[in-house]
């Protein structure tokens, strides 16, 4: 693509924003048109009410004549996109909902009157704005003058310092606000608040901060998790045990669960009533308790998700040790529990070590558990969403208690890159390696045992109950006859000329598959060209790109949701109460798990294919489409079954962003979970089980069957 | 042969404070091909990628066929490259691949298709079309990275070590199918080897690399016969290097001093004084003990190679490396010899 076609394209784009598309938000729909709020800007510069827009023409014309004329003038083009993108935001600040905001622009804006968020004109300027901008450099020969990869990077660049960056930003400032007032002693205040780091718990019955409490259940989780998982890559790996398909149904449980319905049975086995509290009353005289809501509770949902997940990557990791090492030790006369401690323990160390930085984070970032479960154990992610949701609506507050969480999530990865980038331990690889594993020691492998079977029957139960649960009367007191009365109050049809869908649940279904629907492919198809871009181009700001596509990686949903609130509540971007923000919201939480997928596949795709393809003439668009991304399918794939599936099961960001209209599946579990109302909480969790089970098997299938038909193809070496 | 395909003027490519390719300058004529030959880590592929504009230079200038491309993308040059792993993309058949960089172009498939067909039958893969590239044999991959590459009719082909992938029974006739096809078809190319066999076998222009930097250009015969350092003698074809010295060299016919043995022997000209003398082990001829003029040495090792024999013999003048047909008579480990030499190089360095 030639810079200036996508200078002409971007102008013309511009036009089409400026004359036709309404300029701001739409409330009532395209009635109005042309006039009223569907009005386009030239209709508002025309009739005077925004007139300090005027500007914009005057740039765009700039930018104009030399990319009609054929002229390169990329500063000048470039120059005009950057300042019709800056006058725009500047605007949009300055003259909010309210009217004038900034008073210091009295003299100049004296008479201008409250303007709404933009819309559809508003967004298709700033589009065509940055295209100029990046335009304009590949004129000037930035990007290796490719116009196509400077559009996607400075594209790219563009929505991650939107919806990446600026809420990040807005929430530090939040945090410093107080009344409408800029106050760093606010700030200072909040981020040291007895509430935080009280240690009352040690002399007292109080509860301690909750930045403790937080610290101590990720510890929990991230240790005990990790020794469960231990416990079953051992055995699976190494013990001899005929029962891949229970381990192999443990790894997916996990995937497609909804994070908080572990906590859903873990109330109705243990709950006052639960089917296990009741047993040991009657039997055995134990009084019924409470003891469910607090910090062993969550702690058990937590450690039930995530052991699962210790167990796919230790596996991955003892798998990985060459057996001949163990081999060569014992063949030099280390007995079966030398060779263990002195060979394989010491090489499973640094997995072990990234297993428990995962554990913690995860823990960290855990919100509907602690929701559910917590009673009155609060942690640093639902103290915010009760700062924000709760009678006293209080953002500073929430902002300082998310900058908290943040700096220890963000402590977290820290650890984890000065372990990393101190040894690597990708030195032991398995390849070529004929040995034959060595069996454990005994003692060790009855210890495995001793924990896993045990896990693995009550994850069985766990499973078990969310299985049944919704199909009985009344699981939750023990009342276990057959109905259908549940599932009929979430997802009755009824039939008069066609269904009609009468069940509670079944909007916020359809709302949730829509939006993973649309959200999957765009979380996919953007990280795998941010993918392609960080691995495979070299521009200024790559590293800056790639830490920004990486961020969200890092920050708790609970964060993101709050940061999200805050930043696009108020015009110029209002969204919140849109599907859009729920999107948006999928999108660039999800990013980094596609993008990494793409990094990782590139890396086995020669970069001489690139290289062949340029040496024919292609261009990095049609090298893009005819070489790298059919190679990329399965990663592709991959990246579109993780968005999916983590855009039905996610709760903490969105439970701050859906609204009446837009609500979604897991914050209406959530919701009825509140309500008491149990059994249709899981009664719903099973539908949306089995919704996602469909899928991630459906996406299984269809990229099983791309790998079997490469490999059926017939291999005839001739001469 | 007229004009210049590809003329590099004091080129030089940088990856940060490391120098890669140093100040090189040399003329390919059209229709010649060329070879840059030199020990890994010389610069010998990142000259060619230069050439490519897979990598763009730091400083100097890089003509192709009269037209700067210093400046210009590896797309807009009009050249094309068989890489040392082919290449060959693995989700395209044959075909397709050939009729890739056609239809990148702007040509309609089908067209482009006619003229791939065609070209597969030049290069003796007609019937081939259909098949993936992971479903040919190693020489066959290479013969569809070369249609790949011609099918586009380029000004300049190059080559990154195209025989490396291929065994050693195939080499010899893969090279020579590669040297036929470039005179048949007048292409100019530039061609990327660590060999020195190889070079010597195809070119008519070989750059020797060394360390970023050109240390001899020439005719392959002009390197052989005429290397300009000890770096070169040794690495084009072995060489006994020597500390003598140089009684009178007027250029033909002259007179060395060796390990105290005065000999007479073909040698360039050069000024009289102590020198460094390289002598190709062919260039030795052995004789007894008493056989009158000549370098007195003792035989270490004898080895019978089929053709030649192979000997050490240990002078005063150093170990020499000799190799001499097998039809002569043979000589026993431990026994007394004379040697001779036909032909010296004094080397400047």
């Amino acid at each position: 693509m030639s810079a200036l076609t996508l200078g002409r394209v971007a102008l013309a784009a511009a036009l089409l924003g400026l004359l036709a598309a309404p300029w701001h938000g739409l409330e009532g729909g395209f009635g109005a048109w042309p006039g009223g709020d569907a009005a386009p800007l030239a209709v508002l510069l025309l009739d005077g009410s925004r007139w300090w827009l005027w500007p914009v023409v005057a740039l765009l014309a700039l930018a104009a004549a030399p990319l009609l004329a054929g002229r390169a003038a990329g500063g000048m083009v470039a120059g005009a996109g950057l300042a019709i993108v800056a006058l725009v935001f500047l605007q949009g600040q300055a003259v909010g909902m309210r009217g004038l905001a900034w008073p210091a622009l009295a003299p100049l804006l004296g008479g201008a009157g409250p303007q709404a968020a933009l819309g559809w004109g508003g967004a298709m300027l700033l589009g065509a704005a940055v295209a100029l901008v990046a335009a304009g450099l590949a004129q000037r020969g930035r990007f290796g003058g490719d116009a196509f990869i400077a559009l996607l990077v400075i594209g790219c660049g563009a929505l991650l310092l939107l919806f990446v960056f600026l809420p990040l930003a807005t929430i530090l400032s939040a945090a410093a606000v107080e009344d409408g007032r800029f106050a760093p002693g606010a700030l200072a205040t909040r981020l040291a608040a007895p509430e935080a780091w009280s240690l009352a718990c040690l002399a007292s019955h109080q509860g301690c901060g909750v930045v403790w409490n937080t610290l101590l259940l990720a510890v929990l989780t991230a240790v005990l998790s990790t020794l469960i998982g231990l416990a079953f890559a051992l055995l699976a790996a190494r013990g001899g045990v005929r029962a891949q398909p229970a381990f192999r149904a443990m790894t997916l449980l996990p995937l497609i669960t909804p994070p908080f319905v572990v906590s859903l049975a873990l109330i109705v086995l243990f709950g006052r009533t639960g089917l296990v509290t009741t047993a040991l009353w009657e039997w055995f005289d134990i009084p019924r308790s409470r003891w469910i809501y607090g910090l062993p509770g969550v702690l058990l949902a937590q450690v039930l998700s995530q052991a699962p997940i210790s167990f796919v990557l230790l596996e991955g990791a003892v798998r990985a040790i060459g057996p001949s090492l163990e081999e060569a030790a014992s063949t030099m006369g280390a007995r079966r529990f030398t060779v263990f401690r002195t060979v394989t323990w010491p090489l499973l160390r640094p997995a072990i070590a990234a297993c428990l930085l995962l554990g913690f984070v995860e823990s960290l970032a855990d919100f509907g558990n602690p929701l559910v479960l917590g009673g009155d154990f609060d942690v640093l992610s639902t103290r915010i969403f009760f700062a924000i949701a709760g009678a006293r609506h209080e953002p500073g507050r929430a902002a300082a208690l998310a900058l908290l969480l943040l700096a220890l999530t963000l402590g977290a990865f820290f650890l984890q890159t000065l372990w990393l980038g101190r040894r690597r331990y990708t030195t032991v690889t398995g390849k070529g390696d004929s040995g034959v594993p060595s069996p454990l020691p005994r003692g060790l492998k009855f210890a495995c045992g001793a924990v896993a079977w045990p896990w693995m029957i009550f994850t069985a139960a766990v499973y078990g109950i969310i299985l049944v649960g919704g199909f009985v009367h009344d699981i939750g007191r023990g009342d276990m006859s057959f109905t259908w009365r549940h599932i009929l109050t979430g997802f009755e049809v009824e039939w008069q000329s066609g269904p009609e869908f009468r069940g509670s649940a079944w909007d916020s279904l359809f709302t949730t598959i829509e939006v993973a629907a649309i959200s999957a492919p765009l979380t996919a198809g953007l990280g795998i060209l941010l993918a392609w871009l960080i691995a495979r181009q070299s521009f200024p700001g790559r590293g800056a790109l790639e830490f920004m596509a990486m961020l969200s990686f890092a920050i708790p949903g609970t964060v993101v949701g709050v940061s999200y609130i805050m930043a696009f509540n108020e015009p110029p971007i209002e969204l919140t109460g849109t599907a859009t923000i729920l999107i948006l919201c999928f999108v660039f939480r999800n990013l980094p798990v596609g993008v990494r997928g793409g990094i990782a596949a590139l890396a086995q795709i020669d970069r001489s294919l690139d290289e062949a393809s340029a040496t024919m003439g292609a261009g990095a668009l049609q090298t893009l489409r005819h070489v790298i991304l059919p190679l990329l399918r399965p990663a592709i794939v991959a990246s579109l079954a993780y968005a999916f599936v983590h855009a039905m099961t996610a709760v903490s960001a969105v439970i701050f962003l859906v609204s009446a209209r837009h609500n979604l599946a897991t914050v209406y579990i959530v919701g009825r979970v509140e309500a008491g109302e149990m059994a249709l909480a899981i009664a719903y969790s099973t539908v949306l089980i089995a919704v996602m089970l469909a899928v991630v098997l459906g996406i299984e299938r269809v990229v099983g069957r791309a790998q079997i038909g490469r490999r059926a193809a017939p291999v005839r070496a001739g001469a | 042969m007229d004009g210049t395909a590809i003329r590099f003027d004091r080129v030089t490519k940088a990856f940060g404070l490391v120098r890669a390719v140093n100040e090189v300058s040399f003329d390919l004529p059209q229709g010649a091909l060329v070879t840059l030959l030199g020990p890994s880590g010389c610069g010998k592929t990142t000259t060619l990628r230069l050439v490519a504009g897979l990598e763009l230079p730091t400083e100097g200038r890089i003509e192709i066929e009269g037209r700067d491309v210093s400046r210009l993308a590896a797309a807009e040059r009009r050249i094309a490259m068989v890489f040392q792993s082919y290449a060959l993309f693995p989700h395209m058949n044959v075909l397709e691949n050939v009729a890739y960089g056609l239809v990148v172009g702007g040509q309609r498939r089908q067209a482009a298709e006619t003229e791939a067909t065609a070209m597969l039958k030049t290069l003796g893969l007609e019937g081939l079309g259909a098949r993936l590239p992971a479903e040919l044999s190693g020489g066959q991959q290479q013969r569809v990275a070369v249609a790949r590459a011609l099918v586009l009719r380029p000004k300049v082909l190059l080559f990154d070590e195209p025989l490396s992938n291929l065994d050693a029974r195939l080499r010899r006739r893969v090279r020579e199918d590669i040297r036929d096809l470039q005179k048949r078809l007048g292409l100019s190319v530039v061609y990327v080897t660590h060999d020195q066999q190889e070079a010597l076998a195809v070119s008519d222009l070989v750059v020797v690399m060394k360390d970023g930097r050109i240390a001899q250009k020439g005719t392959p015969t002009e390197l052989y016969e005429d290397p300009a350092d000890a770096f070169i003698a040794d690495f084009m074809g072995e060489a006994n290097v020597i500390a003598g010295e140089v009684i009178a060299a007027p250029g033909g016919p002259g007179r060395i001093a060796a390990g105290g043995a005065e000999l007479a022997t073909l040698l360039r000209a050069h000024p009289a004084g102590p020198a460094s003398l390289a002598v190709r082990p062919e260039s030795i001829r052995l004789f007894a003990a008493d056989a009158g003029e000549g370098l007195p040495g003792r035989v270490q090792r004898a080895a019978f190679l089929g053709q030649t024999r192979e000997y050490e013999i240990e002078t005063a003048a150093g170990m020499l490396f000799v190799v001499v047909p097998a039809a002569l008579p043979a000589h026993a480990e431990g026994e007394a010899v004379t040697c001779r030499f036909d032909k010296v190089i004094p080397l400047r360095a």
